[in-house]
């Protein structure tokens, strides 16, 4: 990471922009280290893939496939592989803030810091939260509804690949030039060109623009999928809730996502072109940005949550053997909830001086939230409440959740009373606050859901020993990394400090790094029950219904053939599996051959062509952003010239492959 | 239809009354009574509501910062209503003839079709022609996009239609190409009818700027 430095435009290159060697981080030995251990690793599994002969059945099977099972199963692996860059920058604040007291510097100089907190914020909400409810979406709704595949499956490729592409984007900031150094939100005037001059603030703003576009498109297609694609018979209300869910986050993703795209590109303008929308002078106001990027992001934080409902009450269900308390409470709380994230986005922002009436609706928006939220948290205790509860990983990390989001949402309702407000804004009190219910809402509801539908997606259980070591890492290691943040940010300590003069507050921070060290256990735990589960495959092998379920998803195959279910269902009432199996319900063995969609690769070659360009553009290498771009449009274009788009699987094979049964 | 099972016939549990039994359907390609009408019309729809939410956000960016004249020039000295009411028109006709471009499409007759979209087409180009001569214009006479917040979310918001109208015209050509080398077959009518919606879109939207933007700022 070059110093930053005013680079004067004569010094651009017509081949290379302002891309020059300097930018190549050779003098930073962690991230020598780092990127060593990238190449490494990337040319081992090159040399495997190679060996094995993978490239061509990868290339074939998963980069231009348009399943949703696949893409899902690969909207999961990106998260994973993204949580670990994510969690890795997460050490190094821990690391840096527990040394660098009174006096002592740390290990991190400042310039690196920023760099590290606004990458670890980008990365854990873009690519690894939002990667995990979409890839959700992705495999469980379709099948809950018992349709052979989303509405575009052609879209839903592009929409994965656009996703890859602006996490390639970040990750190339590590070893090309450098990131951000200006929090998540990127807030002016410090993001513009005045404040930010090196290409780290375009890397920021390129790599969510590209994945921005996938994350759009995939919410239209998820709406579309539910609205047209449903099982014969099966109305909104006999929906399962995970659906329901769905339904309602996409509706905010598509709501939601395209302010978060005009704001960005408004930045963009500021920084390419000297627009003025939010620079100090020629009438420009950066508090229109942070307006803005709020109206997103405080709907983006439900879009992260709303699904992660939808795991657990499909799991607090299946787990205490009864229907969900209240379905229908649940669904109109979810909607609640829909409606009212659009109209509490001030409270980010309390301190900006509005005045106190409207500071006063906006805390009373936020605080009517909880109550369909308590709705929700109370429905899910209900269910349990004389349930034969099984008490399962799947149940443990429900629990979790439900103790820890409770205590995570509780600190919210105590930030939205505009006084306290304005004694813990952006303190580690806030801090605190958003890791207790993304770690306690989204992670705990992630690691319960995967535990849950891996037996849908493989065919055989995860490890229980492994499974419970992980959670219980996570679960006390979460309780220790971030109570001492409420501790400190009750001190007054703020956000974002490369180091700190009163050595008073070290403890707190040795004891918040020993719970990320917890943390780490935890994922090694997660990793290794993935390898323990799929080397003992054979000893977890667990039939196409493991849990006694009660959803459709379950009613078919696990791992469920590429089209899904051998026949239409009709469906009559909510949890079809379950009426199902009352009924001795049975496929009939009378098949027809089955439509479907074919695999193409126009969508990572428009994805490739999108990353190259973000590259172009923040080099200011503007002949390959041309390029690049027109290149783009010409292979969509010629992608619509193809109007051989879809197969029939014949009855006989679809008669094999269900005689077979699943395979693991 | 209903293939009941034996395993259905014995069922231990008392379907409900009102209620038939699940049961399997034969799925028959092309003439399955159930079969799920396409999605794209209603996918089109939720992406015109997404891009809508875009339009919405420039028009607020406007309606905060188009006061904001830096010591620059206002409206007033900008804006020639003849010229921008010549713009409209020619957008607004070529919405009339893509209107007739459908009526023929519905008649299956292609070269009418093809013949009202061109003009559709040359409507559409003359638009985006007196839009970059009015944008060229404005920063000859040192009114660009970086001379006050105001000029910056007048470009932002009348560039972003323009884009869209551009974007429009390389999706109606295309289709052209494809109705001349196709005819008018299934999947061309359901692009036909996907590019109508979203040319009536940028009509509807240009409407709002013509009024928030040009006229509002005039009287």
């Amino acid at each position: 990471m070059a110093s930053e430095h005013l680079q004067p435009a004569e010094t651009f290159s017509p081949i290379f922009g302002r891309l020059t060697l300097d930018w190549i981080p050779i003098h930073e030995p962690i991230l020598i280290g780092t990127f060593a251990g990238v190449a490494l690793g990337g040319l081992l599994v090159f040399a495997l893939m190679t060996y094995f002969r993978l490239w061509v059945p990868f290339w074939k099977n998963w980069v231009t496939t348009v399943d949703h099972k696949k893409i899902g199963i690969m909207y999961m692996v990106l998260a994973f592989v993204m949580m670990v860059r994510g969690f890795a920058d997460a050490l190094m604040m821990r690391g840096q803030q527990a040394m660098a007291a009174g006096g002592s510097e740390g290990w991190l100089p400042p310039h690196h810091y920023d760099q590290v907190f606004t990458a670890h914020g980008v990365i854990m909400i873009f690519f690894v939260a939002m990667a995990f409810v979409t890839g959700f979406m992705n495999y469980v709704m379709p099948l809950q509804i018992g349709a052979r595949d989303v509405a575009f499956p052609f879209l839903n490729n592009f929409s994965f690949w656009m996703t890859v592409a602006g996490a390639l984007l970040v990750n190339i900031s590590l070893f090309v030039g450098e990131f951000a150094r200006v929090g998540w939100l990127a807030f002016p005037p410090l993001s513009g060109a005045n404040y930010s001059t090196g290409p780290g603030m375009d890397y920021y703003l390129w790599a969510l623009q590209i994945a921005g576009v996938g994350t759009t498109l995939s919410g239209i297609n998820m709406i579309a999928t539910i609205v047209k694609m449903r099982a014969p018979g099966m109305k909104l209300m006999d929906m399962p809730i995970f659906t329901w869910t769905a339904l309602i986050t996409n509706v905010l993703i598509v709501a939601a996502f395209p302010v978060l795209t005009a704001t960005l590109a408004l930045l963009t303008l500021d920084r390419y072109m000297d627009f003025r929308f939010f620079t100090n002078d020629f009438g420009g106001n950066a508090m229109m940005y942070v307006n803005l990027i709020w109206i997103w992001g405080h709907p983006e934080v439900y879009i992260l949550i709303i699904p992660c409902f939808g795991i657990i009450s499909e799991i607090v269900s299946t787990f205490s053997r009864k229907p969900i308390f209240g379905y229908r409470t649940m669904v109109w709380a979810t909607g609640c909830i829909m409606v009212l994230s659009f109209v509490v986005w001030l409270h980010h922002f309390f301190t900006m001086g509005s005045g106190a009436d409207v500071n006063t609706f906006f805390g009373i928006t936020t605080m009517i939230i909880a109550v369909p939220t308590g709705v929700k948290i109370f429905n899910w205790l209900f269910t349990m409440y004389k349930g034969r509860v099984r008490l399962e990983v799947p149940m443990l990390w429900t629990i979790g959740f439900l103790v820890t989001f409770t205590i995570g949402g509780m600190t919210g309702v105590m930030l939205a009373v505009p006084p306290v407000d304005f004694q813990l804004h952006n303190t580690l009190f806030l801090i605190a606050h958003f890791h207790n219910v993304i770690i306690g809402g989204v992670v705990f509801a992630v690691f319960a859901g995967v535990t849950y539908w891996w037996p849908k997606a493989f065919g055989f259980k995860l490890d229980e020993v492994w499974g419970k070591r992980a959670f219980w890492l996570w679960f006390v290691g979460f309780y220790v990394a971030f109570m001492p943040l409420y501790a400190l940010g009750l001190m007054g300590v703020t956000r974002r400090m490369n180091m700190y003069p009163d050595a008073g507050w070290q403890p707190y921070f040795i004891v918040a790094a020993i719970g990320a060290l917890l943390i780490l256990a935890g994922i090694l735990c997660n990793f290794m029950n993935f390898y323990v589960s799929i080397r003992d495959r054979k000893r977890l092998a667990c039939g196409s219904d493991p849990w006694d379920a009660r959803t459709l998803e379950w009613a078919t195959q696990s791992p469920p053939a590429p089209y899904n279910f051998p026949e239409d269902v009709s469906v009559v009432g909510r949890e079809a599996f379950w009426q199902m199996k009352k009924e001795n319900y049975e496929f009939s063995t009378d098949y027809q051959p089955i439509h479907m969609p074919m695999g193409t690769a126009s969508g990572v070659i428009i994805s490739g062509l999108a990353l190259i360009f973000g590259f172009a553009m923040v080099w200011y290498i503007w002949w390959l952003a041309i390029a690049t771009f027109v290149a783009m449009l010409a292979v969509g274009i010629a992608h619509t010239f193809n109007y051989n788009r879809d197969y029939y699987i014949p009855a006989d094979e679809v008669r094999q492959t269900e005689a077979k049964g699943a395979l693991v | 239809m209903s293939t009941a099972t034996p395993a259905e016939e014995q069922s231990i549990v008392e379907p409900l009354a009102d209620r038939p039994m699940h049961h399997a359907r034969e799925a028959r390609p092309h003439e399955d009574p159930h079969a799920h009408s396409s999605p794209t019309p209603v996918g089109f729809w939720i992406y015109l509501m997404s891009d809508c939410v875009i339009f919405g956000a420039l028009f607020a960016t406007y309606a905060v910062l188009g006061g904001s004249y830096a010591g620059g020039p206002v409206p007033k000295d900008l804006f020639e209503p003849g010229f921008i009411a010549v713009e409209t028109a020619l957008l607004l006709f070529s919405s009339v003839t893509f209107g007739l471009a459908m009526l023929r499409a519905g008649k299956a007759d292609t070269n009418g079709t093809l013949m009202w979209l061109a003009v559709t087409a040359l409507f559409g180009a003359g638009f985006i022609g007196m839009e970059i001569y009015e944008f060229n214009h404005l920063i000859h006479l040192g009114a660009g996009p970086d001379r006050s917040a105001f000029l910056s979310s007048f470009f932002a918001l009348v560039g972003t239609h323009g884009l869209h109208v551009t974007g429009g015209l390389i999706w109606l050509i295309t289709l052209m190409v494809q109705i001349r080398m196709h005819g008018l077959i299934g999947p061309n009518m359901q692009r036909l009818g996907t590019l109508s919606m979203f040319w009536h879109f940028l009509d509807l939207v240009w409407i709002g700027v013509f009024s928030f933007v040009y006229l509002v700022r005039l009287i």
